[in-house]
C-alpha cells in the first residue's frame, strides 16, 4: 500500500509539469504580457517598457522565463498582481476560506441527498419515486448553473415565496455577510442559495451513479447469499450493499472536481461571493496575467491531487483492487 | 470463418444490418427519447425557420412602444405589449424573434463543436488504441494534461486572449466553435481508445491483416464501424454539454457577441433587470433547459438501444 502511494504520487510530477508547460505556452500568448496594464498608460514611455521588460526577466528566451517562473511558483511566489495591487499568493489565500466553505457546503448537500436519493431510487426501482427521482436528476445535470442561479435569485431574493400566516421567506442573494463581524446564522442565511446552486449538478450526477452502483450490488451472489442467511434486509442493504455500492462513487466524486470548480466562478460572479473564482473573472477582464496564471496552476494542482487521493482511497475501500 | 470471407467486402455485413433494426425498435421503446427527437427536431425546425418564424427583426428596436422599460409579454398585459408575444429585452428588441435567431447559434456551435471534438478525439484515440506503446503513451498523457485543466476556466481564458487581442467582436461563432471543439476531445479519444484496445485483437482484425490491407485501411474501415456506438452515445451527450458552455460563456461576455443573439447574452442582458422583467430571464433559460433536457434523454436512449449491457 505505502509503496503504491510514493509511485502515485511520483506520477503526478510529470502531469503537474507538463499542465504548467501549457498554461505558461497559452498564457504567454496574452496580448502585453504582464505588461498589458501599463501599455495604456500615457505617461509610461517605450523605454520605460523596455527597461521593465528588462528587469522582468522579458527580454530573454521563452524557455528561459519559463524555468525562471517554475522556479518561483515552487517556493509559493507567483507574482504580482496588477488589478489586486498584492501578491498573487496572498489574494489567492485570502478568498480560499470563502470558495473552500462554498464548496464544501455544497458537496455536502450533493454528496449526502443523491447518495440517499440513488438509495432510494434503487431499492424501489421503477417504481413511481425511481421514476420521480430519475427525472429530477435529468433536470439537474440539463440544467445550465448561471440560469438556476438566477431563477433562484427571482424567486427567493427578488419576489419572495409566499408561506400560509402572511410569512415570506426572502433570503439574501449576494455577498457572504450582511455585516463584518462574524455571525453563524447570519452567515448561513448567506449561504443557502449559491449552496443550492452549485450543489444542483453534483446532487443529479451522484443520485444516477449511485443508483446504478447499488442495482449492480443488488444483483451480486454475495447479496444473495446474505438474504439466504435470513439477514434483515435493512442489515442486507446497509452493512453489505451500501459499503460496496459507494466505493466506486468515491471516483466520481472526485471527478466531479473540474466541473464543481467552473460552477463556482459562475456561482460566486452571480452571488457576489468573495471566492477565488470571482477573483479569477475579474482578473480575466482586467488581463492580470500573474493571477490567472497563479489560479489555474492552483486549481490543477487540486484536481490532480483529488484524483491522486481518490485512486488511494479506492484502493483502501476495495480490497479486490490490485495495487501493482 | 471471418479469413473465409473474400477481400474488400465488409466483414460484419450481416451483423451491422441486424443490429440496425433492433437499434430502431429499442430507441422506439425508450419513450423519453423519442419525445426529445421530437422536441429536438421542433427546434431545429424552428431554428431553421426562424427568417420567416420570427414575427420582428431580431435587432431591431420598437421605437414606437418600447418607452425604455423592457415591454411585458401579450399574455401578461395585452395593453402595454405592443404586439410582442413575450415582450422585449431592456432595449426594446423581441424577445420571440431573439430567442428563434439565438436557437441558430446554440444548436450550431452544439453541432460544429461536436463534429470537431469528434473528428480530433477519434483519430487521436485510434492512433492510440491501435499503434499502443509510446504513441499510446504519450497521447494518453496529453489527455491527462487537459483532463485535469478545469475546462470553464481554460476556455475563459482562451476567449479572453482572443478578445484581447483585437476586439471582443473577432469572438465569433467560428472561433468559439474552434476553441470548444479543439479543448473537448480527451473523452472521446479515451473512448475510441479503450475500444480499439479490445478490437484490435478480435479475429476480424487479424483477418483484415493478413490479407494484407494496410493500416489505415484496418483502422478507418474494420476497426472503427465496430467502434461508432459509444461514439454516437457520446458525441450526443457532448452536443448538450457544449450548448450549455456555449450559453455560459455568453452570459459572461466571452462567447458570441451582442447585437447578434445567443440564449447565453440574452440572460446577461437580463440579469440587471431581474426585478422589472421576469420574461427576459425565464425564457431564453427555458429554451436552453428544453434543448439540453431532450439531447440528454437522446443520448440516454441511444445508449439504451446501441449497448443493452450499459444498464
Amino acid at each position: 500500500m505505502f509503496t503504491y502511494v510514493v509511485r502515485r504520487t511520483l506520477q503526478a510530477i510529470p502531469l503537474l509539469l507538463a499542465i504548467s508547460v501549457i498554461l505558461y505556452a497559452i498564457l504567454y500568448n496574452m496580448p502585453g504580457g504582464p505588461l498589458a496594464p501599463y501599455l495604456q498608460n500615457p505617461h509610461i514611455t517605450a523605454a520605460d517598457i523596455a527597461r521593465l521588460k528588462h528587469n522582468l526577466g522579458m527580454d530573454q528566451p521563452v524557455p528561459i522565463q519559463y524555468f525562471k517562473w517554475l522556479g518561483h511558483i515552487l517556493v509559493g511566489d507567483m507574482g504580482y498582481s496588477t488589478s489586486n495591487s498584492e501578491p498573487v499568493f496572498q489574494a489567492l489565500i485570502e478568498r480560499l476560506p470563502a470558495t473552500l466553505e462554498l464548496m464544501a457546503a455544497s458537496l455536502v448537500i450533493s454528496i449526502g441527498l443523491g447518495v440517499a436519493a440513488g438509495m432510494v431510487s434503487a431499492v424501489y426501482r421503477y417504481s413511481f419515486v425511481d421514476y420521480f427521482i430519475t427525472t429530477l436528476a435529468f433536470f439537474g445535470q440539463s440544467m445550465p448553473v448561471f440560469w438556476f442561479a438566477l431563477m433562484m435569485q427571482l424567486a427567493f431574493a427578488v419576489h419572495g415565496i409566499p408561506l400560509p400566516g402572511g410569512y415570506m421567506i426572502q433570503l439574501p442573494s449576494a455577498g457572504i455577510s450582511s455585516s463584518d463581524t462574524f455571525d453563524l446564522g447570519d452567515r448561513l442565511i448567506h449561504l443557502i442559495l449559491p449552496a443550492t446552486v452549485l450543489s444542483l449538478l453534483g446532487l443529479a450526477t451522484f443520485s444516477r451513479f449511485m443508483r446504478s452502483s447499488l442495482l449492480e450490488v443488488l444483483g451480486t451472489d454475495y447479496m444473495r447469499t446474505a438474504a439466504a442467511k435470513g439477514l434483515a434486509f435493512r442489515t442486507i442493504l446497509f452493512k453489505h450493499g451500501l459499503k460496496n455500492a459507494l466505493i466506486p462513487v468515491v471516483t466520481i466524486i472526485a471527478l466531479s472536481l473540474p466541473s464543481l470548480i467552473g460552477g463556482a466562478i459562475i456561482t460566486e460572479t452571480i452571488f457576489a461571493w468573495p471566492g477565488m473564482g470571482r477573483l479569477f473573472l475579474t482578473a480575466l477582464n482586467q488581463s492580470d496575467l500573474a493571477l490567472l496564471m497563479g489560479y489555474l496552476v492552483l486549481i490543477a494542482f487540486l484536481v490532480v491531487f483529488s484524483n491522486l487521493l481518490a485512486d488511494v482511497v479506492y484502493a483502501w475501500l476495495d480490497p479486490r483492487v490490485k495495487y501493482d | 470463418m471471418a479469413a473465409s470471407v473474400p477481400v474488400g467486402t465488409p466483414l460484419l455485413e450481416e451483423e451491422v444490418h441486424f443490429s440496425k433494426v433492433t437499434f430502431w425498435t429499442r430507441l422506439r421503446r425508450h419513450k423519453l427519447a423519442v419525445a426529445g427527437l421530437v422536441v429536438l427536431a421542433l427546434m431545429v425546425l424552428a431554428a431553421a425557420l426562424a427568417k420567416w418564424l420570427a414575427p420582428f427583426d431580431p435587432n431591431a428596436i420598437d421605437n414606437i412602444h418600447w418607452q425604455g422599460t423592457p415591454l411585458p409579454p401579450c399574455f401578461q398585459d395585452s395593453a402595454l405589449c405592443g404586439g410582442h408575444p413575450l415582450g422585449t429585452d431592456d432595449v426594446g428588441r423581441d424577445l420571440l424573434s431573439r430567442l428563434l435567431f439565438g436557437a441558430r447559434i446554440s444548436l450550431a456551435v452544439g453541432l460544429f463543436a461536436v463534429i470537431m471534438e469528434v473528428l480530433i478525439g477519434t483519430v487521436l484515440g485510434a492512433l492510440a488504441g491501435y499503434y499502443g506503446g509510446w504513441v499510446d503513451y504519450a497521447l494518453m498523457r496529453v489527455t491527462d494534461v487537459f483532463l485535469s485543466i478545469p475546462l470553464l476556466p481554460l476556455l475563459l481564458v482562451l476567449t479572453a486572449i482572443v478578445a484581447a487581442s483585437s476586439t471582443k467582436a473577432a469572438l465569433s461563432f467560428g472561433v468559439i466553435v474552434l476553441i470548444i471543439g479543439a479543448l473537448s476531445w480527451p473523452t472521446v479519444a479515451r473512448l475510441v481508445r479503450a475500444s480499439f484496445l479490445s478490437l484490435r485483437e478480435r479475429e476480424f482484425a487479424e483477418a483484415a491483416r493478413a490479407v494484407g490491407n494496410n493500416d489505415g485501411r484496418i483502422i478507418f474501415r474494420h476497426l472503427l464501424p465496430n467502434a461508432v456506438a459509444p461514439i454516437v452515445v457520446q458525441a450526443t451527450l457532448d452536443v448538450a454539454n457544449v450548448i450549455i458552455v456555449e450559453s455560459t460563456l455568453s452570459f459572461l461576455g466571452l462567447g458570441i457577441q451582442p447585437p447578434t443573439a445567443s440564449w447565453g447574452n440574452m440572460l446577461s442582458d437580463a440579469q440587471s433587470n431581474l426585478e422589472i422583467a421576469w420574461w427576459a430571464a425565464v425564457f431564453p433559460g427555458l429554451c436552453i433547459l428544453i434543448t439540453v433536457l431532450a439531447i440528454n434523454y437522446i443520448g440516454d436512449g441511444l445508449r439504451d438501444a446501441l449497448d443493452p449491457n450499459m444498464g
